[in-house]
């Protein structure tokens, strides 16, 4: 069992989770992931290490409420336990200084980043860093990504928060400006980071992105996770979860995430799970 | 004119299509004595050679005769970790059945029909004696609690070692829990198996990831480990590389098995993990495992079960006994049939499976007659799932991560016999060295590799001490 000491809400929608796991304290990279599941009946479900202290041996997990099993995750509370958490998993974030590099979070997608910009920051590069969200409401972890950033730019969709519009929009004009951006490191909803990925492919700007494509084990034993990488197929929990965001395709991603969308349907009206009431 | 084996009551193929219990129903008492008195107790008993642990199978077998059902297990038990298991899962017409004086006439002695009867009379009627702890000799790591795994385990605290085994998933067992489905083998029986194991003082820690939560280095020069022995198993799927294989639901049947098996989506959406079926499914491949996921999608409510495999009836690997309930209970088979092409809609779905027919034309390296295509022989199965089940390679994440651990071409860790590897202390067996192989051989190796343990760590406390 996995105690969980702490519980902030970021968001109506997004909880954070403190939770006591001392072996993946020790071990865990910035850029990895856990899978947890919650209870008996609970799906394997993967959440990257928004954070951790390896004195404490506690991880940071921080996540959106989804659908029924991320919901019912967030019913949980400080003092309550989770049956299972098992990582670190996946390849660790190359960390080394480049120069100049600009983080893109957008959504949830601020939480796996977060850890990646201050390494970053931590290793003496320029991290400019740009997050957003639909609106000032859903904007997550403004002070923790401002500590580590030279510079931080917000935008929301609604223009309730930083300026409206997408994350693309200061990065074209950082582009534009001539600044001398040698890596570009964007974890968000898939079609931000497919955009991401065109905005930067025409200036040949090395560009990571973090896939989330469905996974079931999260240690290379049933191919769920497989995505398309320069016409190969890898297996985003082994080999990922981040990859060159110019070979990957984006658009086979986003249909095999919708693999279970029926079924998702037939667990909410079934009222199976505890988010239904 | 010799007498016929006695037949395992089964449930009716009409039945158990639409049920997850066990199809086999097991021997009466009654059964399992009179098929026992067909055993002729050969001197020589030849059938000992084709069971590779090395059961007594005619002592056993007078056991059962004689009515000692406690003597039997206990026999059986000697050799065995898990007869309960291999009783319903090995492969005994290709072992200890096939070296029977009676198999002749194909009517061997019911050899695993009596080991499954014995075991599973041993784990209604324990007694619930066991050895007490001696004083350990010393502590040994066993990373993976598949076949290989726990039996290394069971012997070595057996022999009086302190073992902790370390599981990624967040179930010990291996394919025994996550691959056979449980109306094969019945989850209930491997969690008393391991549960038998515990009681001998083994410590498994599941959600424990060799490679990544810790390395094997970090188990000796930090943990003090003795020794470690490596059963990881080949657990990483193939796929074959044809066009439309990222398609929604094509899945590799590790996870379309693990869905329903350890996830339980069998239940869905009482447990929270979905799997989808539709209506026709496509198996590709002929082994165990192909077996598994086309009777499991029958019994999730497909209406038409396909197998595709590209050689003919004769060469089909799974057990003889898998292939006739497949038959029974109606999954249609397309032999001599390769799968070139998987069609989809504008929604990413599979829509169809474009096949290409076969003929076999000279031996190939494994002796079989290597099946060529048949030009301009390509016809459409219209389906909405298909499950490749052309094998799995082994699991990476050890090799990854443990300087000076040898490993072949194939990324199988080298081992000898006796489960020796390139790196002093640690030990591997199972089908992480072999290749996706059986439970039998798996347990095997697992208790070669024991043996081998013990030696070793008894060698080097007498060279410290000495
Ligand atoms: C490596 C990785 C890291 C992730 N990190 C985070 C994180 O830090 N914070 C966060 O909020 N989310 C993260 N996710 C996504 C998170 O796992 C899913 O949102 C969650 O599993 C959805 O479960 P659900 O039952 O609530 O939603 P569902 O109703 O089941 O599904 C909602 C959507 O989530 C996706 N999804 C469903 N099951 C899975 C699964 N097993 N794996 C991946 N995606 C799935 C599907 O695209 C689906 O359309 C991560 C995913 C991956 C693969
Ligand atoms: C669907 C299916 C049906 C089969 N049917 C039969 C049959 O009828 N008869 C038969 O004899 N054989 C059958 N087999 C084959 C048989 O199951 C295997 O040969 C046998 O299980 C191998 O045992 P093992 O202990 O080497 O590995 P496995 O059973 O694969 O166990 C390995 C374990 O190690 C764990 N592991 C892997 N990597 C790590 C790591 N880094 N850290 C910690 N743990 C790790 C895995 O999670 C797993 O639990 C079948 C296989 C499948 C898949
Ligand atoms: S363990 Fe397998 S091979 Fe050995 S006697 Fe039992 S059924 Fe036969
Ligand atoms: S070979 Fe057959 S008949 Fe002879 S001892 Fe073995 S099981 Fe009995
Ligand atoms: S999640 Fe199963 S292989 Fe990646």
């Amino acid at each position: 069992m996995y105690p969980i000491l702490e519980k902030r809400e970021l968001s109506p929608s997004v909880k954070l989770f403190v939770v006591q796991a001392p072996a993946i304290a020790k071990k865990c990279q910035p850029g990895q992931f856990i899978i947890l599941r919650m209870d008996e009946a609970g799906e394997r479900i993967p959440l990257t290490i928004a954070d951790f202290n390896r004195q404490k041996g506690t991880i940071t997990l921080i996540f959106q409420e989804v659908g029924c099993s991320t919901r019912h995750l967030g019913r949980l509370g400080a003092g309550d336990s989770i049956l299972d958490v098992a990582g670190p998993l996946g390849q660790a974030t190359h960390i080394e200084k480049f120069g100049t590099v600009v983080c893109i979070g957008g959504g949830i997608g601020v939480a796996p980043v977060y850890p990646i910009a201050r390494a970053y920051h931590e290793a003496g590069n320029k991290v400019i860093s740009i997050i957003g969200a639909r609106n000032a409401e859903l904007l997550i972890m403004e002070d923790e990504m401002r500590q580590v950033s030279e510079s931080l730019h917000i935008t929301t969709d609604d223009g309730s928060k930083g300026r409206k519009g997408l994350v693309i929009d200061p990065l074209k004009e950082l582009i534009a400006a001539g600044e001398d951006i040698r890596l570009v490191m964007a974890i968000g909803p898939v079609i931000m980071m497919k955009s991401v990925a065109e905005v930067t492919r025409p200036h040949s700007i090395k560009t990571l992105v973090s896939l989330n494509p469905i996974m079931v084990d999260g240690t290379g034993m049933c191919g769920g996770c497989r995505v398309s990488v320069a016409n190969k197929n890898k297996f985003a929990c082994v080999d990922g979860p981040e990859f060159d965001g110019h070979e990957v395709d984006f658009v086979g991603l986003m249909a095999r995430q919708r693999m279970y969308h029926e079924a998702e349907r037939i667990e909410r009206e079934a009222g199976s799970c505890s988010c239904h009431h | 004119m010799p007498s016929l084996r006695h037949k395992m009551p089964e449930q009716s193929a009409e039945k158990r299509r639409s049920n997850f219990s066990e199809v086999a129903l097991g021997y009466t008492a009654d059964t399992a004595q009179a098929e026992a008195s067909r055993c002729l107790q050969c001197k020589t008993s030849p059938c000992r050679q084709g069971c590779p642990v090395e059961v007594n199978i005619p002592a056993f077998i007078k056991h059962i005769k004689d009515g000692q059902m406690d003597a039997a297990i206990q026999e059986i038990k000697h050799k065995n970790n898990l007869p309960a298991v291999c009783g319903r899962v090995c492969p005994q017409e290709n072992q200890c059945e096939k070296h029977c004086v009676l198999a002749k006439r194909g009517q061997s002695v019911a050899i695993g029909r009596l080991e499954r009867f014995a075991a599973d009379h041993g784990q209604t009627h324990d007694n619930g004696a066991h050895p007490a702890l001696k004083e350990s000799l010393g502590k040994v790591a066993v990373i993976g609690a598949g076949p290989a795994g726990l039996t290394a385990a069971g012997d070595l605290a057996g022999l009086g070692y302190q073992v902790t085994v370390y599981e990624a998933l967040h179930a010990p067992g291996g394919v025994l829990i996550y691959g056979i489905p449980e109306f094969r083998l019945p989850k209930d029986i491997v969690r008393k198996e391991i549960d038998s194991l515990k009681q001998k003082g083994v410590t498994i820690e599941v959600n424990a990831i060799a490679g990544k939560t810790f390395t094997i280095d970090e188990l000796i020069s930090e943990q003090g480990f003795d020794a470690v022995f490596i059963g990881t198993g080949a657990g990483l799927p193939h796929f074959m590389d044809i066009p439309g294989e990222n398609l929604n639901g094509v899945y590799s049947a590790n996870e379309f098995l693990t869905r329903v098996n350890l996830m339980k989506a069998y239940q869905f959406p009482a447990t929270a993990t979905p799997v989808h079926v539709g209506k026709n499914v496509a198996v590709v491949g002929a082994g165990n495992v192909a077996m598994d996921a086309a009777r499991t999608s029958l019994r999730l409510g497909a209406e038409n079960v396909y197998i595709v495999y590209r050689r003919s009836e004769d060469e089909i690997p799974a057990r003889s006994e898998e292939l006739e309930h497949a038959k029974e209970e109606g999954i249609q088979f397309h032999l001599l049939t390769a799968p070139v092409k998987i069609n989809g809609n504008d929604k990413n779905w599979v829509t169809s499976l474009e096949c290409i027919r076969m003929q076999l034309g000279e031996p190939d390296q494994s002796g079989r007659r290597r099946p060529l295509p048949l030009e301009g022989s390509n016809f459409e199965l219209p389906v909405d799932t298909v499950i490749m089940a052309i094998g799995q390679g082994p699991n990476p994440l050890v090799q990854q991560t443990t300087p000076g651990l040898a490993v072949n071409k194939h990324g199988n860790i080298t081992a000898d016999e006796a489960g020796f590897t390139s790196k002093e202390g640690v030990f591997a067996g199972g089908d992480i060295v072999t290749g996706a192989a059986t439970v039998i051989l798996a347990m095997g190796a697992g208790k070669k590799a024991a043996a081998a343990i013990h030696d070793y760590v008894q060698g080097k406390k007498a060279r410290n001490h000495g």
